[in-house]
């Protein structure tokens, strides 16, 4: 439980660090604005309790706006992205629902359906996210592009990480 | 008090949501200038969208209060208005201010009785003596010239309209000052015929013809009418047919034009025995 709990806090902390000092870092194009560190919210275990999720999303977007400078922006969208995780899962669950001592990894519950829990939440975020930043919708179908191909990136970038920490 | 407990204990994940994102939000839209304003400005858009509509309902409860404010104000605006009163006043507005200089001025009357139609038209005038009108003086309209009073009473005066073919008005053309008397022939109430323009001036179709001023009546410079065609008659004059400016069919208003100067200069013309 302790392990799983200090798990979570260097996953927390890995992620915001690799957010804000990397990838915020590499100029990929003026459409492509990856976000790594939502895979946190993603990789909560099931069982998390809802206020901890909120909770935990809110202090994971606050700490990346601190280093953007965007206060607000990414821990509303992390807890926008956050409230609509038990909605996913339960949209997304197998016949005899999630066993118990699983997480929502690649390695429990195989490709496509991480693939498509992933995008779900990803994209919801992205969607939050773009349109709270430019606040209009005056450049709808701008936005839209940049939302789309940003979470083409993220998912790309997340589904890399599930292969590299393949295990837990 | 056990529901409402049970009530924030079953939906604690959505109270949660929507406390934490609207303190975020709340976050976002203070501390950043861009959604700052923005938030501004949808709240503008939206409250001033509710005042207009707040605004137009309370209008419309307050139409009694409203109509009974229009209907004093509909009472008011008829005391004071003309028909109120007898129609014996006088307007006068000087052509040029100073006392002494003064040779022209203007009273305002009303046309009550006009014809086109015979060979010696006469208007009716609503002003007399009472008002200081005299014989001999000049009518004009805002268009041009409407007559000459021809005889008055107390309180109303007759005039020889433009359009009685005894009336010879001394007129000029405007752009080099030939003159030459104008009259009409009895046919149209819109056209006159004037005379004594001779034969080696140049007139054109359009040309503007006033009045000389050489009869002490009309004030020099009134407008008459538009040259509308010109045939040359018999010897050394023009015939010139001219479009009159002012239109006798529907005159209402004029006004009629004394000549304060007039004794002084036809005592002096009438030093000069007439040949």
């Amino acid at each position: 439980m302790i392990n799983l709990l200090l798990r979570n806090i260097a996953r927390f902390i890995v992620l915001v660090l690799l957010q804000v000092l990397i990838i915020d870092n590499i100029q990929f194009s003026e459409f492509v604005n990856p976000f790594i560190y939502v895979l946190f919210i993603l990789l909560l275990p099931f069982e998390t309790p809802g206020w901890l999720l909120l909770l935990s999303a809110f202090l994971l977007g606050f700490s990346v706006d601190l280093f953007e400078h965007t206060p607000g922006l990414h821990s509303s969208a992390s807890i926008f992205m956050a409230f609509l995780r038990p909605l996913a899962q339960k949209l997304l669950s197998p016949r005899d629902d999630y066993e118990p001592n699983t997480f929502p990894r690649v390695y429990y519950y195989g490709f496509i359906w991480f693939l498509k829990y992933a995008f779900i939440l990803v994209f919801m975020h992205h969607v939050f996210l773009f349109y709270l930043e430019v606040f209009t919708f005056s450049n709808f179908f701008m936005t839209l592009l940049k939302v789309i191909l940003s979470t083409l990136f993220s998912l790309i970038l997340i589904m890399i990480s599930q292969y590299l920490i393949y295990k837990k | 008090m056990k529901n409402l407990i049970q009530f924030f204990i079953r939906f604690h994940f959505l109270i949660l949501f929507i406390i934490i994102e609207s303190g975020s939000l709340a976050i976002a839209f203070q501390y950043n200038q861009y959604q700052k304003a923005g938030v501004v400005t949808l709240v503008q858009n939206i409250s001033g969208y509710y005042h207009s509509k707040v605004f137009s309902i309370a209008e419309y409860l307050n139409l009694r209060e409203t109509n009974q404010q229009l209907a004093n104000e509909n009472v008011r605006l008829n005391n004071i208005l003309q028909q109120a009163y007898r129609s014996d006043d006088i307007f006068f507005y000087k052509q040029e201010d100073t006392l002494n200089r003064q040779r022209f001025y203007l009273t305002s009357a009303k046309i009550i009785n006009n014809s086109v139609n015979k060979k010696h038209n006469f208007l009716t005038l609503n002003k007399g003596t009472e008002q200081g009108l005299k014989p001999d003086m000049a009518i004009i309209s805002s268009n041009g010239i409407v007559g000459v009073i021809y005889d008055v009473s107390k309180y109303y005066s007759t005039v020889i309209s433009l359009l009685n073919t005894n009336l010879k008005i001394s007129s000029k053309l405007l752009k080099n000052n030939y003159f030459g008397s104008l009259e009409w022939d009895g046919k149209d109430y819109r056209h006159a015929i004037l005379n004594e323009i001779p034969y080696h001036v140049s007139v054109e179709r359009g040309d503007t013809i006033v009045t000389s001023g050489y009869s002490a009546i009309f004030p020099e410079g009134i407008m008459i009418g538009t040259i509308e065609d010109f045939k040359i008659k018999g010897g050394n004059f023009y015939e010139i047919n001219v479009a009159l400016s002012t239109d006798f069919k529907h005159l209402t208003h004029v006004s009629a034009v004394s000549n304060l100067k007039k004794e002084g200069q036809k005592n002096l013309e009438n030093i000069f025995p007439d040949d």
